[in-house]
């Protein structure tokens, strides 16, 4: 069966892919940059940099895509990464004290989706509550200190000298998996369904019969184990849990998703933008830094691009014919 | 005399359709114009390009005979039009008082200061001034919907409004309430406004208009005095061909029975109401608003908690369950996913009959999708059609087909034709007909007495949360309904 676009639908597609181009056309054509930026090294290390908040942005999507929003991702990234270090430390493997950072993500997006879900209270004050709450069990569980991680093969998941498949090291390729895997899982489940139902019309979703609110929870906790996940890459970046990381880094996340296209009022969202989205914002800091630019510099225009995105995001819809 | 407003040749083209192919109107200074036509003619962009919120592709419009432009809705506002939409533009938490001044408060003492004192008094005058009896104090949220109106018209009037449009006023008031907006709308033609008047009931254009313009298809069908067209000319120019059947009833030998309610009740909302549907029967609930009608529906929705002894479903999700659907009657904000296709809200709520472990098989879904959009004659250019731009009786359609695709041997339609055009209605009926001839039991909940007359095998009138009696088809008149409602 042949599928027809229309070019509304063709932009939303096309839209982060244009800005990604010209983000990257602009440093590979500057002269200060284009030695180093368009090369084999500074492309697997770019890629490196962008998978801790691409994964995370996996699930902010879902979320987002659900009318809703989470805030407690940066907070949960340190518990994780503190879980793991401490799993480690005290004698367990690598497998364990993955799936312990798994698990803590889940948990805390489980909790999140609950008490949205069940209490009804808004995304926004539940995550804000849990951005505390996660932090400070963060800090608790590490005693203020940086807990120091054993050598395991969580290592070298997010090293770019460990030449794994195509020179990127295999933290990379989860991250690309789980992208995949979740695209399609949007597009093709009953699940991923039913979270762009929800995100449009929760009412009509739940007079279809739809369980508003256990998808909610599942929502929330499958975005958890994305956290959770990335916060065990936090900790093999780091070779040790700290409890101070990634703070503020929801707001990467969430910008990712918005560049890439999601909607904050639902039903609208992609997870291949999303990723366009964190690469836009990486390839920008990236070449800033090789062009020696300063940090500040660097937060204005990333601030600038966030909000021209999404404008350009609004003028698109507002061409579209009305109902 | 010349024209207040005149609007020539206007065009405008979306993608794939032409929404206006040139029409032409004029409304004069103190005279109600009804614009009519069936949804999906054009009336809607007609008023979307006259309030400034869309361009026409081509035409012009001109205002006591000087041409204008409208590029935005501030520069409507500034030419004296103002438009009165079915969804208020209302700020709830603030009070009548300053809604209706909003955007140009009277200044106080200081610069950049407010004179409350002078607001009121100037709200209260345009109030006056249109009879509306409303404290300038109350809050808009606590407003019942047709004083929210009487706001609106008042908001439009303090705005200096010569021109004003209204869409489908009457749609969601009581009778009494559409007697004062009458006599709203007579005080406004006699202090000189131009009223273009949209709504799909045609004896209310018959009594209040002074002009009908029909559109159908982007074209002006006809125009005319509306004591000269009557009722049966609009209709056949609405519709474009006679229309010889209002209510197409066909009357089945009722089946076993499908829903048994008994001892339902509600702590001071129902009563120990009590009543029967059997298969291939439509049974109407009817009552005036606030007689508990809609909570009978929810209930055996599943939605309020506490229902029958048997069959106690807790959630929508268990009522679907047990074979029961629900047409609701708010379909946009209730019904339909209206940013989403066709397909996505036809299988809505089955998505789980086209999957194999929660994997969706598209090409099942689609063809049942499609399979619908012919049966029931949804008039959609593909089932990936976003369900917001389409007409409301196709919208409808959808909405019956979600549950058609559940296999509900109960569905319960409340107001099933609110806001849909004649032509439209009566292809409802047809297929309530279908359904019930497949042995489908409907539970009807309407307003519109025709309709339950026409429509209904027997019908349950309620009052004050009880059941007030039980009529059957051949018993059933508008005033033995009458005597049960209000006795």
């Amino acid at each position: 069966m042949t599928k027809r676009f229309e070019p509304q639908q063709i932009m939303t597609l096309l839209g982060p892919f244009i800005g990604l181009a010209l983000v990257m056309s602009i440093f590979a054509l500057d002269p200060e940059t284009k030695g180093t930026f368009l090369t084999r090294p500074n492309m697997i290390t770019v890629a490196t940099q962008t998978v801790i908040v691409a994964l995370a942005a996996l699930g902010m999507t879902l979320i987002i895509i659900s009318a809703g929003i989470d805030l407690s991702v940066g907070s949960t990234i340190a518990l994780a990464s503190v879980v793991v270090a401490l799993t480690i430390r005290t004698g367990h493997s690598a497998a364990l004290a993955l799936l312990a950072g798994a698990a803590v993500g889940m948990l805390v997006g489980a909790i999140n989706g609950s008490l949205i879900a069940v209490l009804k209270v808004t995304p926004f004050i539940v995550t804000l509550g849990m951005l505390g709450v996660a932090r400070g069990a963060a800090r608790w569980l590490a005693r203020d200190e940086s807990i120091l991680g054993k050598p395991t093969w969580l290592d070298p998941l997010l090293d770019p000298s460990a030449h794994g498949i195509l020179g990127l090291p295999s933290g990379v390729w989860l991250a690309l998996i789980l992208a995949v895997l979740t695209a399609l899982m949007l597009k093709y489940t009953v699940f991923g369904r039913h979270i762009f139902a929800i995100g449009s019309n929760e009412t009509a979703s739940r007079l279809s019969g739809l369980r508003v609110d256990g998808i909610k929870i599942g929502i929330y906790a499958l975005a958890g184990v994305f956290v959770g996940l990335a916060g065990v890459l936090q900790y093999a970046r780091l070779g040790q849990g700290d409890s101070t990381v990634a703070s503020g880094l929801e707001l990467d996340v969430i910008a990712a998703v918005v560049i890439g296209g999601g909607s904050l009022t639902g039903g609208e969202g992609s997870i291949l933008g999303s990723i366009i989205g964190a690469l836009i914002m990486s390839f920008l800091r990236n070449g800033f830094q090789i062009k020696g630019v300063p940090d500040y510099m660097q937060l204005i225009v990333i601030g600038v691009v966030i909000v021209a995105a999404v404008t350009v995001d609004r003028l698109r819809h507002r061409s579209q014919a009305p109902g | 005399m010349s024209a207040l407003l005149s609007m020539t040749d206007i065009k405008k083209g979306y993608p794939g359709v032409q929404a206006l192919k040139g029409v032409s109107l004029n409304v004069r200074a103190g005279e109600v114009l009804a614009l009519m036509g069936e949804n999906g003619a054009g009336k809607s962009t007609l008023i979307k390009i006259l309030a400034g919120a869309e361009r026409a592709d081509s035409g012009t419009i001109a205002i006591d005979g000087t041409p204008v432009s409208i590029p935005s809705t501030h520069s409507a506002m500034d030419l004296g039009i103002a438009i009165i939409y079915q969804e208020f533009n209302l700020l709830g938490h603030l009070n009548v008082a300053e809604n209706i001044l909003i955007g140009h408060e009277p200044a106080g003492l200081l610069p950049g200061s407010i004179s409350t004192a002078k607001m009121r008094q100037e709200a209260q005058r345009i109030l006056d001034s249109i009879g509306a009896h409303i404290s300038v104090d109350a809050r808009v949220s606590s407003l019942s919907v047709a004083q929210q109106q009487m706001v609106e018209i008042a908001k439009a009037i303090s705005r200096k409004g010569r021109i004003i449009a209204m869409d489908e006023p009457s749609a969601t008031l009581t009778e009494p309430e559409i007697e004062r907006l009458f006599a709203l709308i007579q005080n406004l033609r006699a202090s000189g406004v131009g009223i273009i008047y949209i709504s799909h009931r045609i004896a209310e254009v018959e009594r209040i208009a002074d002009r009908v313009t029909v559109l159908r298809d982007g074209e002006v069908v006809g125009e005319g005095a509306a004591r000269d067209l009557g009722a049966g000319e609009i209709v056949r120019m609405m519709v474009g061909r006679p229309l010889e059947d209002n209510f197409p009833k066909v009357v089945n030998t009722p089946g076993e029975i499908v829903l048994d309610v008994r001892g339902l009740s509600r702590r001071g909302v129902l009563t120990d109401i009590g009543f029967h549907i059997r298969a291939g029967e439509v049974v109407a609930l009817a009552g005036l608003v606030g007689s508990g009608r809609t909570e009978v529906a929810r209930c055996i929705f599943g939605e309020i908690r506490i229902c029958d002894k048997r069959f106690r479903p807790r959630s929508p999700r268990d009522a679907i369950r047990a074979g029961i659907g629900l047409i609701t009657e708010d379909r946009k904000q209730q019904g339909l996913v209206l940013a989403q296709s066709v397909r996505a809200n036809e299988t809505l709520a089955s998505l789980g009959r086209f999957a194999m472990a929660g994997i969706v098989n598209g090409a099942r879904e689609r063809s049942a999708a499609q399979e619908y959009v012919d049966t029931l004659g949804i008039r959609t250019p593909t089932i990936g059609q976003r369900v917001g731009a389409l007409s409301g009786g196709n919208q409808q359609k959808v909405v019956l087909a979600k549950w058609l695709i559940t296999e509900s041997r109960l569905l319960i339609m409340d107001e099933p034709t609110r806001g849909i055009d004649v032509g439209a209605k009566v292809e409802i009926y047809h297929l309530m007909n279908k359904l019930t001839a497949s042995g489908v039991a409907i539970l009807m909940i309407s307003s519109d007495l025709p309709e339950v007359l026409g429509m209904a095998d027997r019908i349950v009138v309620m009052r004050g949360g009880a059941v007030a009696g039980e009529l059957n088809r051949a018993e059933a008149t508008a005033e033995a309904i009458g005597n049960l409602v209000l006795t």
